[in-house]
């Protein structure tokens, strides 16, 4: 090997390794607050550059390393192509601006007092399990670090221990631990049919298993993805248990966990079970009802982080529709759209963060008038909120048009059904947005509703929880959750204060805003380098399709590695 | 690959105590429920690695007669993990039991705003809500807070 191609291999264990490394260090730092920040800020940008690295050397050929010179099929390989790496950038540079946003909602409420050291080490370890389900090259591995990002987030998510949050936390936990459970008999399964965990190896070894044993052990890992990528009717969970965390932690939920959850359904697509008419067939209906149903139930919702929890389950369908339509072209477009969608739905997340903060709640019921009060808040709503609606020429309208195209060039019956569901998906996710807008900024503050008293109560007490009425949540049957917490402890989830109506419209923290308007940036850019972009997926897609390139690169590392020996 | 029909029939019980347990209310069964899963599906790993054959120490059987040490190996890994879900569902439990002294999974405030609706006729279909039968139950909320106010 040239030195060359070793100095993109050697940085590829570094995504996992920094973070990881910056948990520790961020960990032990917990005394000195300003100290942890940089190391968490530091670590996360030189992952940032070293995925940018990555996408520039995988765009020559998919890069390989086995870990501890394993040879392939023993030892554990990390792998980045270009779908990983595609993956990898987006996924961090959203998570680097979440924890500047995140920083800055600390700073600007001076908890310098509040023991919130637990936040940086656990939001590292999620990044690098994010990173190493990307780089996985191996189904148990990409196991291990589904765990590594569901314990991370676990934590987050029940951050401060208030009694929504815990209960949130409860049913998240229970769900992603048997989603997990299923992902591991599948991987049995899958040890069972073919004797090998390396995702090459699998790929060239299963087309000799019967067809129904396939189809099993397909299915198996398709219901674990499902879950955790909450596809319908495997996505009750998300909506119930995202809102309640604090906001930066629901923007990088909402940007990654489902996202690495859709990463898996493309490999097991593309790598492990190319052209299966079933399980094709199956996704295709799902990504359907998952579309609409989602929309629906957003423009249910009266509270701006369940609609956006809602528009996120919606959205998944679009991803799912086009991995399932397994031509390159609609893989190309579902790549694409993955990318946009992290960047726009974490974008809204935090948006709603400083909704809440000026507006004391996210419920629209109770908000009226902000784009009055705040002009700079209205533009950062309303640019990515018509972007989620695709609007042209913004990137959701270029994902969404070749998610379509791709759809028409399929020309079966359902693929038809879905190009109609993902236009009528489109409109009711504007029709959801543009209902919050017009609620939440628009309306004068003189045109609130009279709110009912003992609604009041239930929201602004969290306490007033009865454990003996119990009705399954289902989709559109929820109020908003207005309770309003207060931002000194917002990462804490200190129950606040009554939110007054009359209150005073609060100034836009400066370091919220900004981290906000460059995530706002982003997508803009997606927007503008639409072009380059929709190649650069276009060309991974054509690569996952072909599957050649991915298992040839790893076969051709052990090859090199007995070499070496 | 053959493997015990014994091993297979105790998964097959394991994953049905272990759903069982896992629809229940209290907290402390979903524990439980979470455990057995964890267990059936490591069972359910190592009788993935084919017949039981000797330790797999190189020199101290032929390779042939050796069981599957990578088996033992992802469900080490797996115990692991099963282990720090474990222990930190016990710990939300904990939590769950300080904020309520109940062991139950709370109820939403959405449900309740819900049922609110439903009340002032916001919402039509009165019946279904009404079949779980939840109305008779109320009065718990009194004694609760009675409790609650004891143990103030």
């Amino acid at each position: 090997m040239n030195p060359a191609a070793t100095v993109v291999e050697s940085l590829l264990p570094l995504p996992v390794l920094l973070p990881l490394l910056g948990a520790g260090a961020a960990l032990v730092l917990a005394g000195r607050p300003t100290l942890q920040r940089w190391v968490s800020v530091g670590v996360l940008s030189a992952v940032v550059v070293v995925a940018a690295v990555l996408v520039a050397g995988a765009a020559e050929r998919p890069r390989v390393v086995t870990v501890g010179s394993w040879p392939a099929p023993l030892g554990i390989t990390l792998v980045a192509d270009q779908l990983s790496t595609i993956m990898l950038l987006t996924s961090m540079s959203v998570t680097l601006l979440v924890l500047l946003y995140a920083i800055g909602q600390g700073t600007s409420d001076d908890d310098s007092r509040t023991p919130v050291s637990i936040f940086h080490p656990t939001y590292l370890v999620l990044a690098a399990g994010v990173a190493n389900a990307f780089l996985s090259g191996d189904l148990f591995n990409l196991y291990v670090g589904f765990e590594v990002l569901l314990m991370a987030s676990y934590v987050l998510l029940t951050l401060g221990g208030t009694r929504s949050r815990v209960r949130a936390g409860l049913t998240y936990v229970v769900v992603n631990v048997v989603s997990s459970l299923i992902f591991l008999a599948g991987i049995a399964l899958v040890y069972a049919a073919v004797g090998t965990l390396n995702l090459a190896q699998i790929s060239e070894r299963m087309a000799a298993v019967p067809a129904g044993t396939q189809l099993t052990i397909h299915l198996v890992l398709l219901t674990a993805f499902g879950i955790k990528a909450a596809v319908f009717p495997l996505s009750a969970w998300l909506p119930d248990s995202y809102p309640t965390a604090a906001a930066p932690v629901t923007a990088v939920f909402a940007g990654l966990l489902t996202k690495v959850g859709v990463y898996s359904i493309i490999r097991t697509q593309t790598l492990l079970f190319p052209g299966d008419t079933v399980a094709r067939d199956i996704l295709m209906v799902a990504a359907l009802l998952t579309m609409v149903i989602g929309a629906l139930g957003a423009i249910a919702q009266d509270d701006i982080k369940r609609v956006l929890s809602f528009t996120l389950v919606s959205h998944i369908g679009y991803m799912i529709f086009g991995v399932a339509l397994g031509t390159a072209a609609g893989v190309g477009a579902a790549v694409f759209y993955v990318v946009h969608h992290i960047t726009v739905q974490a974008t809204l997340f935090c948006v709603a963060g400083l909704v809440e903060r000026v507006g004391g709640s996210t419920s629209t019921t109770r908000l009226a008038g902000l784009a009055a009060a705040s002009p700079l808040l209205a533009v950062l709503y309303f640019v990515p909120a018509i972007n989620l609606g695709g609007i042209p020429p913004l990137s959701g309208f270029v994902g969404k048009l070749g998610l379509i195209e791709a759809g028409v060039q399929d020309g079966s019956v359902l693929a038809w059904f879905l190009v109609g569901g993902a236009v009528l998906t489109s409109l009711l996710t504007l029709y959801a947005m543009a209902k919050v807008w017009v609620l939440a900024f628009w309306r004068p503050r003189d045109q609130l509703p009279v709110e009912h008293p003992e609604d009041a109560e239930v929201n602004d007490l969290d306490v007033a929880d009865d454990p003996d009425r119990r009705y399954p949540v289902m989709i559109g049957a929820g109020r908003g959750r207005t309770g309003a917490e207060s931002y000194s402890g917002a990462l804490l989830g200190a129950p606040s204060a009554v939110a007054d109506q009359e209150r005073e419209v609060v100034a836009l923290p400066r370091a919220m805003t900004a981290a906000t308007g460059a995530l706002v940036a982003v997508g803009l850019a997606l927007t503008v380098f639409a072009g380059p972009l929709y190649s650069l997926t276009d060309r991974a897609a054509a690569d996952l399709t072909a599957r050649t390139p991915y298992v040839q690169a790893v076969f051709a590392q052990a090859v090199d590695d007995r070499v070496v020996r | 690959m053959s493997s015990s029909f014994l091993l297979l029939a105790l998964i097959a019980i394991l994953y049905t105590a272990g759903v069982y347990l896992l629809l229940d209310r209290s907290l402390t069964r979903v524990l439980l429920g979470v455990l057995v899963l964890g267990n059936a599906t490591n069972l359910l790993v190592i009788s993935a690695g084919g017949p039981f054959g000797a330790a797999a120490l190189v020199g101290r059987a032929p390779e042939s007669a050796m069981s599957d040490a990578l088996v033992q190996a992802l469900v080490l890994t797996a115990i692991v993990i099963t282990l720090g879900v474990a222990a930190f569902l016990l710990s939300i439990i904990h939590r769950t039991w300080t904020l309520d002294r109940e062991d139950d999974l709370t109820v939403d405030t959405e449900d309740r705003s819900v049922r609110r609706r439903l009340e002032r006729d916001e919402q039509i279909d009165e019946d279904e809500f009404d079949t779980t039968g939840c109305e008779q139950t109320s009065d718990t909320d009194d004694e609760r807070t009675s409790r609650a106010g004891a143990q103030a």
